[in-house]
């Protein structure tokens, strides 16, 4: 039997809101107990002891938007190499994206990355599945069968079903199977540009993209859920009118979710002026305006989760003037400090930060995780939130160094990261 | 590239010119007067000077230009430079080296200058960090095209005897123009008052943010100006995707004699070329030899390239780098 015995750590389950002072025993994988008198009478027989020292131990974080470059793209980024970056930024979940070569839009494909994932990754990796064959956006996938294989929600991801009556049928469609419709928010006739359009791209003379872009899709997909049903998630919201938008229909009732990156969380448009491909992302980095309503919009419980968005680009499609560069940024390892700089600046509690990371994904997917809970795998993270440090692309996990986070200084990080109960990550300790 | 940091000339204190953003109006002034002198030069019958005996210019071209290559290529002959034109069809680019590739790939050669132009905003920004000599910006994207407001603002300053106060309409269409954004800020700094004219679908969201007033009837928008700058308007941007057709752009922002009137009496009138004769400009109101400025722009801009060129030289490092110096 392995055993291993976490003391003195600050426990926090966001589900639940229960924060405090004590123990958790780990047993073949399991969460066997936990809480503040826990190993009063002594530690168990041939436990590792992981002393925390007051530091929080929360469940492992839940990242529902990862793209890698496997299969057919491996240069770019593994399955393997993605699942360790993933540990590393204490993320013990990830949802990888559709947007491979070939398309995951078949029971087949989806087999495959769960099969590749289990034999070559160190976290947990579930499928986001194509939402239209070949990610063409005409013809819907079958989300039945692709449901029983594992998929856990149906995406174009970066690509957007732009028309009306695929989106009507499919959100009516997997309503009755209960299935999970994330859209990427952006019409597509209108995002035709490569940055937030503002006064600054005027000045910098690159094509925009309307803030419109978004909000016109978003708007159209409740309108057709209001008809539909099903369950409507937004991948990613950017601007202050979407958040207002989607207050509204959380208000009105309407099954609507979203999330947000971190890297919207932490930066805007000006970190574009000079021209950096590592900032041009989609949807764009937008006002300063937009960023702060996208925090309180997150505060206010209106954006339920938040996202890496990790998407590895290799130099080939980064180091190029800026039009021509790839749109993405990696995350996974960012995605924590990101969020983490929220809690220091006072705009969110830890708490709510955290279940935007956990239990609220897994709510949203339906994993039945992001808890600290007796029963529950023991996917859990011990996090520093106080050590001070600098990121440093060479020593990303990623082969992509396409980070928007270089060189910035950061307040707390992952310290070492547990997946149903096996150690994959201890900071400084390569393993 | 140690020694070019450690000692820049007071004269243009600058490596690059890469746009006309960061430029300072005592800059703007030098480069002008600088360019004064050149003026009088190329109108000798010797026209040669040494200034840039055995430096190495390079002409890097990804998008076709007649002119401005022209200009510059005579500009660098004058000052006595050895001068390279490349002209870089962007398909092959696109097909396989990037263009940090060719950048580097051309540096490795030890030019002193590079003139670069490319269709896209930021890319010259980009090679001027990856080189060791100085990068020239003759035109990116719809970003900049700072020797071009330098002639613009040479040719006014040489007719109207200053540039502070005057009332200046751009017209045409904006969005695409890196003639109106280095124009727009150059005036500005130098004291002038900026308008902008043309078709909303034409006009780059925020643009009243630059400090100009922004109009859409252009009777109005050139009423009381002094002068009035015309831009070329790609055939392809009038055939419905930004404004209907030809007929009814001419109609509206074509400039006649008619919308000429409503300027003062003394306005002139300016184009960055090629023009297009009946679409954005009439053909009287081109060759009128007592309101078109648009033959002394160009006279304008060989002379304003000799300055900048001239000007940036004196960054350069004179002595022999070690070997390897400036890998």
């Amino acid at each position: 039997m392995s055993r291993t015995a976490f003391i003195n750590a600050r426990l926090i389950d966001p589900a639940s809101g229960f924060e405090e002072r004590g123990n958790l025993l780990v047993e073949n994988g399991i969460i066997a107990d936990l809480g503040p008198a826990l190993f009063n009478d002594g530690l168990p027989d041939g436990a590792e002891v992981v002393d925390c020292n007051g530091r929080v131990l929360a469940p492992g974080l839940i990242d529902c938007r990862v793209f890698t470059g496997e299969p057919g793209a491996e240069h770019r980024e593994t399955l393997a190499l993605a699942s360790k970056a993933a540990a590393a930024g204490g993320v013990t979940t990830m949802i990888v994206m559709p947007n491979t070569n070939p398309v995951i839009d078949d029971v087949a494909l989806v087999d495959f990355i769960e099969r590749r994932a289990r034999d070559t990754g160190v976290v947990h990796v579930h499928t986001m599945a194509a939402l239209t064959k070949g990610l063409e956006g005409r013809e819907m996938t079958e989300f039945g069968l692709l449901l029983e294989a594992g998929a856990v929600g149906f995406t174009d991801g970066v690509k957007a079903v732009a028309n009306a009556q695929v989106m009507r049928r499919a959100l009516s469609y997997a309503g009755h199977l209960g299935a999970l419709i994330v859209q990427h928010a952006e019409e597509p006739t209108l995002a035709t540009g490569v940055m937030n359009e503002s006064e600054l791209a005027g000045r910098l003379g690159l094509a925009g993209i309307p803030a419109i872009a978004e909000t016109i899709m978003i708007e159209r997909d409740l309108r057709l859920l209001e008809t539909t049903g099903g369950r409507y998630h937004v991948a990613q919201v950017s601007c202050e009118a979407s958040v207002e938008i989607i207050r509204k229909a959380k208000t009105r009732g309407l099954p609507v979710t979203c999330g947000v990156s971190a890297a919207h969380l932490q930066l805007n448009e000006n970190d574009v002026q000079s021209y950096r491909t590592f900032f041009k992302l989609s949807p764009p980095l937008r006002a300063e305006q937009d960023r702060r309503a996208l925090v309180a919009g997150l505060a206010d419980g209106t954006i339920d989760v938040i996202v890496s968005s990790h998407d590895p680009r290799d130099p080939d499609v980064k180091r190029r003037p800026f039009a021509e560069a790839d749109f993405g940024a990696i995350g996974l390892e960012t995605l924590l400090p990101a969020a983490l700089a929220l809690v220091h600046n006072g705009d969110l509690p830890l708490g709510r930060m955290l279940a935007a990371l956990t239990c609220l994904p897994s709510d949203l997917l339906g994993l039945g995780r992001g808890r600290l809970v007796t029963g529950l795998p023991a996917d859990l993270v011990l996090i520093d939130t106080e050590v001070p440090w600098r990121l440093e692309a060479a020593n990303l996990k990623s082969i992509s160094k396409n980070t928007p986070f270089e060189d910035r200084l950061f307040q707390g990080r992952a310290i070492r990261t547990m997946v149903g109960g096996r150690t994959v990550y201890v900071q400084g300790e390569e393993r | 590239m140690t020694s070019a940091d450690k000692q820049l000339s007071p004269l243009f204190p600058h490596r690059h010119l890469l746009g006309i953003e960061g430029l300072s109006p005592s800059d703007i002034t030098a480069l002008l007067d600088l360019a004064d002198t050149y003026v009088e030069q190329n109108r000798q019958v010797d026209k040669k000077g040494s200034v840039l005996r055995g430096r190495t210019q390079i002409n890097l071209f990804f998008e076709a230009s007649t002119r401005t290559q022209s200009s510059f290529e005579l500009a660098g002959k004058r000052l006595g430079a050895d001068v390279m034109n490349m002209s870089v069809s962007s398909s092959s680019v696109k097909k396989g080296e990037t263009l940090i590739d060719t950048a580097v790939t051309l540096n490795a050669m030890h030019p002193d200058l590079i003139i670069i132009r490319h269709q896209n905003s930021g890319a010259v920004e980009l090679l001027s960090q990856k080189v060791s000599c100085s990068v020239i910006n003759a035109g990116d994207g719809a970003h900049e095209h700072p020797t071009q407001a330098l002639l613009d603002a040479l040719t006014i300053r040489r007719r109207k005897g200053k540039l502070q106060g005057l009332l200046v309409a751009i017209c045409g269409d904006i969005l695409h123009s890196r003639v109106a954004r280095s124009n727009i800020l150059l005036l500005n700094a130098m004291g002038a008052r900026v308008r902008v004219v043309g078709p909303p679908t034409l006009m780059p969201s925020g643009i009243e943010r630059l400090g100009v007033e922004v109009f859409h009837d252009m009777k109005k928008g050139l009423e009381g100006v002094d002068i009035v700058m015309m831009l070329r308007l790609q055939l392809e941007r009038m055939t419905g995707s930004y404004v209907p057709s030809q007929r009814e752009y001419f109609h509206f922002y074509g400039l006649d004699y008619a919308k000429l009137a409503h300027a003062k009496p003394d306005a002139l009138v300016m184009h960055p070329g090629p023009m297009n004769r009946g679409v954005e400009i009439d053909s009287a109101v081109a060759d009128d030899i007592d309101r078109s400025l648009i033959r002394e722009q160009v006279e304008m801009g060989v002379a304003v390239r000799m300055a900048v060129l001239d000007a940036l030289s004196r960054n350069l490092p004179n002595e022999l780098p070690l070997a390897g110096g400036r890998a």
